[in-house]
């Protein structure tokens, strides 16, 4: 099918970056081939921004964010950045002098401005500037590997003239995601070399990671038109864990294989034009230095991996307690939460149906292109009890986007309009535009129970908390919050009324994004009830051994949810078709 | 003349689009400000996120949060003194204030090139 990615065999650029959605196994990858480049003579720098720092684990060695020799591995140093750590080092910075000097409740307003996706994004490249402007980096080191790569929109922020024209100072426009940014003015010369050395391909290589299945390889097809667009036109895509063999008559083993080979038959058109290698699914864990030497061998299963399939099963509830719950709690709204590619819609399907079945009217709305909610009520299958809306993101900022810009866009300047758009590009405007959409959903049906597939952040709540209690007071300003969005408010907070549920995978990353996600919900006083672990081969039956390798991995992930961060935690295994139509959803819940 | 000066709640950003509504209150004000700066008139403005100095060294910025909080943004003072609190000043008054017109003040920033006709 493709060939195997072997660092070894191929000429690399300088900088290699490691893109890719939450636990397509950037670290892990990233990690193999800085081990693989260091074994062969090359001086290797790895730069990982890892928050579960499962690199020092690996290298055993507690890493900060100054590079340092790795004992262990010669040849090879790294460094781990916590692109959060750094937003909060940044927030610190720009509040920490005025405590004592303002007012408490004052400084929580400046915190709550700085707590953006965009702030950690900024933060992030900011910490990368450093190494990519150094030209002494590159006469120490003959590789630089990076586990993460910068957003479209980053790029595009510090490229705008606007951003540097000193509109800050003169108090004027600023733009949003500049907020961030005003503190590092001084800094243009180095974020303009950084840049350079992004898009010049003799240095810089993007290596897109992505799993074999549909929604991780449209991620990777989305990131690789975007940062082709901005100039990143040296890519590369490695499609991780790909099941080698399958054994026929185990059920399970044979459905995973079938789906991984459909996925990538489907691979949009543009991706497919990028050289594409593949990397193995392998039994064992990558940790340990020997286990990522074995990645590149191509061997499926370490010898001295010996399976104890004796230890006690954990025994969780399934889907179907959750509903019960509901159902008996007479919950009103129930948002499903969690990073893309974890099966929220899914999930947020079945939880409708299920209710259904238990004979409530119930709305269900989803975010995922409606095309797709089709697909996932095929023939027509839907119950009286049950209506279905979609919400299409796009359609919902582009309608955002044009309001702002015929109520602000007046008498403004090419480029401070410019700047505008860019801010209109901010991931925080995506949950804003969200958000307003499904309130309007939601007091539409009153006398149903509406589930959705998406959930709004921590950050969106608060901000829209203290824009209301601002507008409550004063009712001056002519953009008032939509009615609607002021109703919700309250309603999101009344658990007797809203409950939400976070889905997650049995895996490193995937449990830590949803620990923070649900972290975020906590500063606004929500707390999600249930975490649901998605797709779980330590639920199935499988004998397969290198699913069971991988399964009986999944554990310590099912009990950490269950044991520290959940309230209630329910398992779903791995299935081995996709659910469509109502009758098929029936089965998540059986 | 005058000195007029305008403090600003902690904001994302001045044009508010990343914030929950888009006030258009707030692009009036940048450009009204604009105007009256090009034409020299003395007039700031500072957002507490940006710029929290400025909110501490101004005894009667600082002393109006420690009693009414951060609600009390955005306040405004006119030669030191507070003319509004919680709400931005209308063309109307900044006029007033400056002794000049409201359609002065929504003036687009632009470049002026100057164009030499010949003698």
């Amino acid at each position: 099918m493709y060939s195997l990615f072997n660092p070894k065999n191929m000429p690399l650029t300088p900088f290699l970056f490691f893109t890719g959605k939450g636990g397509v196994g950037k670290t892990s990858t990233a990690c193999a081939t800085a081990v693989a480049l260091a074994d062969q003579g090359k001086n290797v720098l790895l730069v990982s921004t890892d928050p579960a720092s499962n690199l020092q684990d690996v290298l055993e060695v507690d890493l900060t964010n100054e590079p340092m020799a790795i004992p262990s591995v010669p040849n090879l140093s790294a460094c781990n950045i916590d692109p959060e750590e750094s937003a909060r080092a940044y927030k610190e910075n720009v509040v920490g002098p005025y405590r004592g000097k303002l007012p408490d409740a004052v400084l929580a307003t400046m915190e709550e401005q700085l707590s953006g996706a965009c702030t950690v994004e900024i933060a992030a490249f900011d910490e990368f500037s450093h190494l990519l402007a150094d030209e002494t980096i590159l006469d120490q080191f003959d590789h630089v590997l990076f586990d993460t790569a910068p957003t479209g929109h980053t790029l595009r922020l510090l490229q705008l003239p606007t951003a540097w024209s000193g509109f800050l100072e003169e108090s004027t426009h600023g733009a949003s995601c500049l907020g961030p940014l005003a503190g590092l003015e001084g800094k243009k010369e180095m974020y303009a070399k950084a840049v350079a050395s992004l898009s010049d391909r003799e240095k810089t290589t993007l290596l897109l990671i992505a799993r074999p299945d549909n929604s991780s390889l449209l991620e990777a097809d989305r990131a690789s038109g975007e940062l082709k667009e901005i100039g990143i036109r040296n890519q590369l895509l490695i499609v991780n864990g790909l099941l080698q063999t399958h054994q026929p008559e185990d059920a399970v083993s044979t459905a995973f294989y079938s789906r991984q080979r459909q996925a990538l038959q489907e691979t949009p058109e543009a991706l497919k034009q990028v050289m594409t290698y593949a990397l193995p699914f392998v039994s064992y864990s990558l940790t340990g230095v020997e286990n990522l030497r074995h990645l590149f061998s191509s061997y499926a299963m370490t010898t001295f991996e010996v399976e104890d399939t004796n230890e006690e099963a954990l025994a969780l509830p399934g889907l179907n307690q959750v509903i019960e719950d509901f159902s008996e709690k007479n919950t009103r709204v129930i948002f499903t939460m969690g990073k893309g590619g974890v099966g929220k819609t899914s999930i947020a399907s079945a939880i409708a149906v299920g209710l259904v079945e238990k004979g409530h009217r119930v709305h269900l709305t989803t975010t995922d292109p409606a095309a797709h909610l089709a697909y996932t009520f095929a023939g027509g299958e839907t119950r009286d009890n049950l209506s279905i809306s979609s919400i299409n993101p796009q359609i919902e900022v582009e309608r955002y986007k044009q309001t702002v810009l015929a109520n602000a866009g007046n008498g403004l300047s090419d480029e401070e309009l410019a700047h505008l758009q860019e801010d209109l590009e901010s991931p925080c405007t995506e949950e804003i535009a969200l958000f307003q959409a499904f309130a309007a959903v939601v007091e539409k049906s009153e006398n149903e129970i509406v589930v959705i597939d998406t959930a709004p952040t921590g950050h969106t709540l608060l901000l829209l908390d203290s824009t209301e209690a601002y507008h409550k007071e004063m009712s001056r300003s002519t953009g008032d919050v939509p009615e609607n969005v002021k109703k919700l408010l309250p309603r999101l907070r009344n658990p007797e009324e809203t409950v939400v549920v976070i889905v997650t995978l049995a895996e490193a990353t995937p449990v830590l994004e949803a620990a923070r996600l649900q972290e975020d919900l906590k500063r606004a006083q929500i707390e999600p009830k249930w975490w649901v672990i998605n797709q779980s081969l330590y639920a199935t039956e499988t004998t397969d051994p290198i699913l069971r390798g991988r399964a009986s991995s999944e554990k310590k992930w099912i009990q950490k949810v269950n044991e520290e961060l959940a309230s209630k935690c329910a398992v779903i295994p791995w299935l081995q078709e996709e659910k469509i139509g109502y009758t098929q959803l029936k089965e998540f819940i059986l | 003349m005058k000195k007029v000066e305008i403090y600003d709640p902690a904001m994302c950003c001045s044009t508010g689009v990343c914030g929950p509504v888009v006030d258009p209150d707030l692009t009036r004000i940048a450009s009204a400000v604009y105007s009256l700066e090009k034409k020299g008139f003395t007039i700031a403005r500072y957002n507490l996120t940006n710029d929290p100095g400025a909110f501490v060294e101004n005894g009667i910025v600082n002393q109006a949060l420690v009693e009414k909080g951060p609600e009390v943004l955005p306040l405004v003072l006119v030669d030191n003194e507070v003319v509004k609190m919680a709400a931005y000043p209308t063309n109307e008054e900044l006029a007033e204030w400056f002794d000049t017109t409201p359609a002065e003040l929504q003036e687009k920033p632009r470049i002026r090139v100057s164009v030499n006709f010949g003698k």
